[in-house]
């Protein structure tokens, strides 16, 4: 379903300060598999992100995603099938507009951007709905800017904006890691509801090792961009989250930390 | 009276000028010196069209047009070839004199002697006798209602949205599978074509083409928006539009009052200080995203 086969990627090429992150790195994912990565700092979590996204290019290798090879598609093509939540939550909303034009921004995703009317009133209750599912009184400031919200509610209607056309693919890029534990508890549980509902098929970074134990079907540990740990299914549910502890001990000795 | 009216009549035309800046500097955040060029230009395409007897109402769509062609180019210059937004307009800028001087034939065009959209037979057969020494200012102010409204409209399009997105955060743009250059550029497009009716209209009221009118054209749209989005910052019932007009007159009337008490050739410096007032007491701060992850 998702496959990135050989990549290669350079930073600073040709200069004293070349650094090589991935050497032939590959990962395959099936179709509805949910992946949680984690990792120290510089160990290439969000770089892999970015390599899927398009964000930043491959210097060699191929980014399959269904069948066909986006390797060379540029990142806003490559959008239409996946949606992405960062861990800076102003990033996925527009601050300057509010709440209902955002939400009526994204469910006009994978359309044309012409000139009827921005938001379709008929469909205002259906947001009312979603934006109640949070929980957190946000279906009553329709009007409110964005940007007058906390950072938890911002995260929260980024999630719903992302999820709320037919995607395939979601990426969570440490969309937690930003919030307080209530917020991010809510967040998380949030997040796993959409993806058991729509069926996607997700990678999460994440620092938080029990979300990682905790949510998904799949765990991955990376280091120096290379995969040193990958458990699924009934492998998965043994771990807990003192194993991981252990390993990234193990790993930080290693490196002289 | 008189010194009102005309405060009046090209604060309303450079309010048109102030809603281009507006789409620019406030929703795509991109500081576009375009204007510099593209003001003039549609000027420059007034004066050959109305010396070619051509019907001067005939220039506010074209002239529009060929402004909007410009905005293109400053996208496509910054877009594609990866120019800075600022160097980017100034390319665009030194390169519309030449276009403009070609266009226009000499660097000053009198247009004195031929109609114009405020002098012709049929504003003269319609306007009653009373409003006759307003007409130029009444129909400057439909205009300028006009330009605002459909503007207004617009930014209520999904098209409009996704503009207003693209300033705000360009992150999100990409997320929604649209390429955020394309919607750079057709923000400058109409920034610059709104731009460009300004310089028509305004060429039409002073009945002259001057080459050099477009210089600090740039400067003044920016003191409008300014001018109008802080005094009326508080006042969440008048749309930003609105408030930039209101913000053109405001800026007009104060250089006006000032040159009372200056000679002519101190107007570029108290353009220069006015602005730095209202910059100062406005202390304009940008709070946008940045960035990518």
């Amino acid at each position: 379903m998702l496959e990135l086969r050989g990549i290669s990627k350079y930073y600073n090429p040709g200069t004293v300060s070349e650094m090589c992150l991935f050497r032939d790195f590959s990962l395959k994912m099936e179709k509805g598999e949910f992946l949680s990565v984690v990792g120290s700092n510089g160990s290439g979590k969000t770089s892999m992100l970015n390599l899927i996204c398009g964000s930043i290019p491959a210097d060699a290798g191929q980014v399959i995603m269904g069948g066909r090879d986006i390797t060379k598609e540029k990142e806003y093509r490559r959008n239409r099938d996946i949606g992405r939540v960062y861990q800076n939550p102003a990033m996925g909303t527009c601050p300057s507009m509010t709440i209902l034009e955002n939400m009526a921004l994204a469910d006009n995703k994978g359309k044309m951007y012409g000139l009827s009317r921005g938001t379709n009133k008929a469909r205002i209750e259906l947001y009312r709905e979603e934006l109640a599912k949070l929980d957190l009184g946000l279906e009553d400031k329709l009007h409110v800017k964005v940007g007058s919200l906390s950072g938890g509610q911002r995260q929260a209607i980024a999630l719903l904006m992302c999820a709320m056309t037919p995607i395939k693919f979601l990426i969570l890029d440490e969309h937690t890691a930003a919030l307080d534990p209530k917020t991010a508890e809510r967040i998380m549980e949030l997040t796993d509801t959409i993806v058991k509902e729509k069926r996607l098929t997700t990678i999460m970074v994440t620092h938080n090792l029990r979300y990682a134990v905790e949510y998904g079907s799949r765990l991955v540990m990376m280091h120096e961009g290379k995969i040193i740990f990958d458990k699924k299914e009934e492998e998965k549910r043994d771990i807990h989250v003192e194993d991981i502890l252990a390993l990234f001990n193990e790993i930080s000795i290693e490196c002289g930390n | 009276m008189d010194f009102v009216v005309s405060i009046l009549e090209q604060g309303l035309i450079y309010g048109i000028l102030a809603l281009g800046v507006y789409i620019t500097y406030k929703i795509l955040d991109f500081p576009d010196l375009t204007v510099d060029g593209s003001f003039p230009l549609g000027a420059a395409i007034t004066a050959a069209l109305i010396t070619r007897d051509v019907n001067p109402y005939a220039a506010l769509p074209l002239a529009f047009l060929a402004g909007a062609a410009a905005g293109v180019c400053t996208g496509l210059i910054h877009v594609k070839g990866k120019v800075r937004d600022l160097l980017s307009g100034i390319i665009m800028m030194t390169a519309l004199w030449t276009i403009n001087l070609s266009i226009a034939g000499m660097s000053n065009v009198p247009l004195f002697s031929k109609d114009s959209i405020f002098k012709n037979s049929i504003v003269d057969g319609i306007m009653p006798e009373a409003l006759k020494p307003y007409s130029t200012l009444i129909i400057v102010f439909l205009l300028t209602i006009l330009c605002k409204a459909l503007l207004d409209l617009y930014l209520k399009t999904k098209s409009g949205y996704l503009l207003r997105a693209v300033g705000d955060n360009a992150v999100l743009v990409t997320s929604l599978a649209k390429d955020e250059g394309n919607v750079k550029i057709l923000g400058l497009a109409i920034a610059n074509g709104l731009t460009a009716l300004a310089g028509c209209v305004f060429a039409q009221e002073e009945r002259v083409f001057e080459i050099s009118m477009g210089t600090g054209a740039i400067v003044i749209g920016l003191a409008n928006v300014i001018i109008g989005t802080s005094i009326f910052r508080k006042a969440a019932f008048l749309r930003t539009t609105t408030a930039v007009l209101a913000g053109s007159v405001i800026y007009k009337a104060c250089v006006a009052v000032a040159l009372r008490s200056f000679e002519p050739q101190a107007m570029k410096l108290i353009t220069a200080v006015l602005f730095l007032i209202i910059l100062v007491i406005s202390m304009e701060r940008r709070g946008k995203v940045r960035g990518n992850a």
